[in-house]
């Protein structure tokens, strides 16, 4: 476990835009089992929220407390400022689209039928059925019955089924699972041009390297708390992981960039033939920058590598 | 509670047995049998041909009390625990329904089914037989239709129930069976049991009344016990409480055995 906690303030978003989706000290106990422990989150309007961890971190289970499907322990969630628990919640679920993990959809339906069937459930217009399907690329598929979709195709369908009723927020568990990479940028696309319209998209995913660059902010849930939120640079910076250089010189200099670099704090040099990788922490990254500028020419390209999202995760879910 | 949404749920899983034929196949069952009782119904008497409505009612009622309970269970015991084991539960829930307008639309829906089966099915031996039929036959006949139905809606909400209790398929499937046998083979067995063991000591004239705890007893009595002709016909007139015989208060009793499943199922659900 890290031993770094979230700055109070990284709750909340820089800005003081409007909370969409609000826990407050939500906690979910299954007897002695804290699925989810004390779990505080703002995510406010228009915001592409990630929400990551390992399998039985708890995202799921809050997930599924945020949609009202399984009770709260204690705490309370608020969307669009209504209890997931209260009376009001109905008109609340008219404005919400959800992709459930691994969705299934009724086999004996078609594409169209599908559709039809979850927009008269949503109060939607049948008519935003057809542009749906072709919005996830499914026209051709309409009127095939679900059973012979692809993993792939369900997936878009069941994505299709969440922006039914133009959602105004929309809770994606996994939503890439089964998708190759066009499809993948294709939903990715989706969700930034619903973004512009003010859409708020809360979603999980296990393929970190896929979401770092495309969430405003995300938080890290391990054992039932989140233990860190905010941007990934925020995370990064917050973590304090070492940063990669990966310079190439010609072979013989590398006795002159060891000899550059020897008074400064680094963590790691390894050299393989023209290439050299030296590792630093934060701070020492502009005085390596400048040593290795002061080399002359003798560097001949130079690259830094910045601590992904994966090892930002590991850094704070291990 | 919003109608609109019991009926959508209720509109999809009717036309769903529609589509898959399940409908169609359950008509054609009891129409097969309905015809093959009223012509063959007293070969054993030597004689072969349709012959009165009452002895077609009563060979009816035997083939009916095992047939449309085990129908009905099997209709609708995985009607939850099927969309929660396959994993299409949590999306339904997410959208803007509650779980009583689920529960209902699915109990509805799939009770139109039956019904739908059920009706068409002996609907359509009332048309062969109708010129062989007065009117009072026909009446008695649509009674045995209705009560049958209603026999079908009780053994319905029995599975719905089961399907919201158990924790997946298999277990909902075994429930429904044990529920079967209870009912219909064994409850009569073990109240005659009583009975004999019991002889006059206590309570003998208790007996017929503990038969409403059995929906299928229920229907028994309604076509059988009800009708004066067969009740001097099986000598029972003069052992059977006269109040047992009144179709209101059976009506009542199965509308509760309706009503009561499905609240508890409802109680469940929502927990």
């Amino acid at each position: 476990m890290a031993s770094i906690s979230p700055a109070p303030a990284e709750v909340r978003p820089a800005s003081n835009a409007e909370a969409v989706v609000a826990t407050r000290a939500v906690t979910k106990h299954y007897g002695a089992v804290h699925a989810v422990d004390g779990v505080d989150l703002e995510i406010v309007r228009g915001e592409l929220f990630g929400l990551i961890g390992h399998n039985g971190a708890g995202k799921s289970t809050l997930f599924k407390m945020m949609l009202g499907l399984i009770p709260l322990t204690s705490g309370e969630i608020l969307i669009d400022n209504a209890s997931v628990s209260g009376g009001g919640f109905r008109a609340v679920r008219r404005k919400i689209g959800y992709l459930p993990e691994n969705v299934v959809l009724y086999e004996n339906l078609t594409g169209l039928e599908t559709l039809q069937f979850f927009s008269r459930l949503k109060g939607a217009p049948l008519r935003d059925c057809a542009p749906a399907l072709e919005r996830v690329g499914l026209t051709h598929a309409a009127r095939r019955r679900v059973r012979e979709y692809s993993k792939g195709m369900r997936q878009r369908l069941g994505f299709a089924q969440a922006l039914l009723g133009r959602p105004q927020i929309l809770f994606l568990d996994e939503p890439t699972t089964g998708l190759d990479p066009e499809a993948i940028r294709e939903f990715y696309a989706i969700l930034r041009g619903l973004r512009t319209e003010g859409v708020t998209v809360v979603l999980t995913s296990h393929i970190l390297a896929e979401i770092q660059e495309r969430v405003d902010r995300l938080a890290i849930m391990a054992a039932g708390k989140v233990q860190a939120i905010g941007s990934v640079q925020a995370l990064r910076e917050q973590m304090d992981l070492p940063l990669w250089f990966e310079i190439r010189i010609a072979p013989e200099h590398l006795g002159a960039v060891r000899a550059a670099l020897g008074h400064l704090p680094i963590s790691a040099i390894e050299a393989r033939d023209d290439h050299v990788a030296v590792q630093c922490r934060r701070e020492a990254k502009m005085a390596v920058l400048e040593a290795l500028a002061a080399l002359d020419g003798k560097v001949l390209d130079l690259h830094v590598r910045e601590p992904s999202l994966e090892d930002v995760f590991f850094g704070f879910s291990d | 509670m919003e109608f609109r949404q019991i009926g959508i749920i209720a509109g999809k899983e009717f036309w769903d047995r529609i589509r898959n034929r399940w409908v169609l196949a359950v008509a054609l069952v009891f129409t097969v049998f309905a015809l093959a009782i009223a012509y063959f119904g007293g070969a054993q008497q030597g004689a072969v041909g349709f012959r009165s409505i009452e002895f077609t009612i009563a060979s009816l009622v035997s083939l009916v009390i095992y047939l449309i309970p085990l129908i009905a269970l099997i209709l609708g015991f995985d009607a939850i625990v099927g969309e929660r084991e396959r994993g299409s539960l949590d999306l339904l829930l997410s959208m803007p329904i509650t779980r009583f307008e689920l529960l209902l639309g699915k109990y509805l829906g799939l009770a139109a089914a039956l019904a739908f089966s059920t009706v068409a099915g002996f609907g359509l031996v009332a048309v062969v037989l109708a010129t062989q039929l007065n009117l009072g036959a026909l009446l008695h006949y649509f009674g045995f239709m209705f009560s049958s139905v209603l026999l079908g809606m009780a053994f319905l909400s029995l599975a719905v129930m089961v399907s919201v209790f158990a924790a997946d398929r298999t277990r909902a499937s075994g429930m429904a069976i044990a529920l079967w046998f209870f009912f219909v083979l064994v409850f009569d067995l073990l109240l005659l049991g009583a009975l004999v063991v019991t002889g006059d000591r206590y309570g003998g004239e208790v007996f017929p009344y503990l038969l409403l705890a059995n929906p299928a007893d229920v229907f028994r009595i309604l076509n059988i016990f009800a009708l004066d002709d067969v009740r001097s016909l099986y000598g029972l007139a003069t052992v059977f409480p006269r109040a047992l015989a009144d179709p209101w208060l059976l009506g009542l009793v199965m509308f509760a055995w309706i009503a009561a499943p499905l609240g508890i199922a409802t109680w469940r659900f929502r927990k």
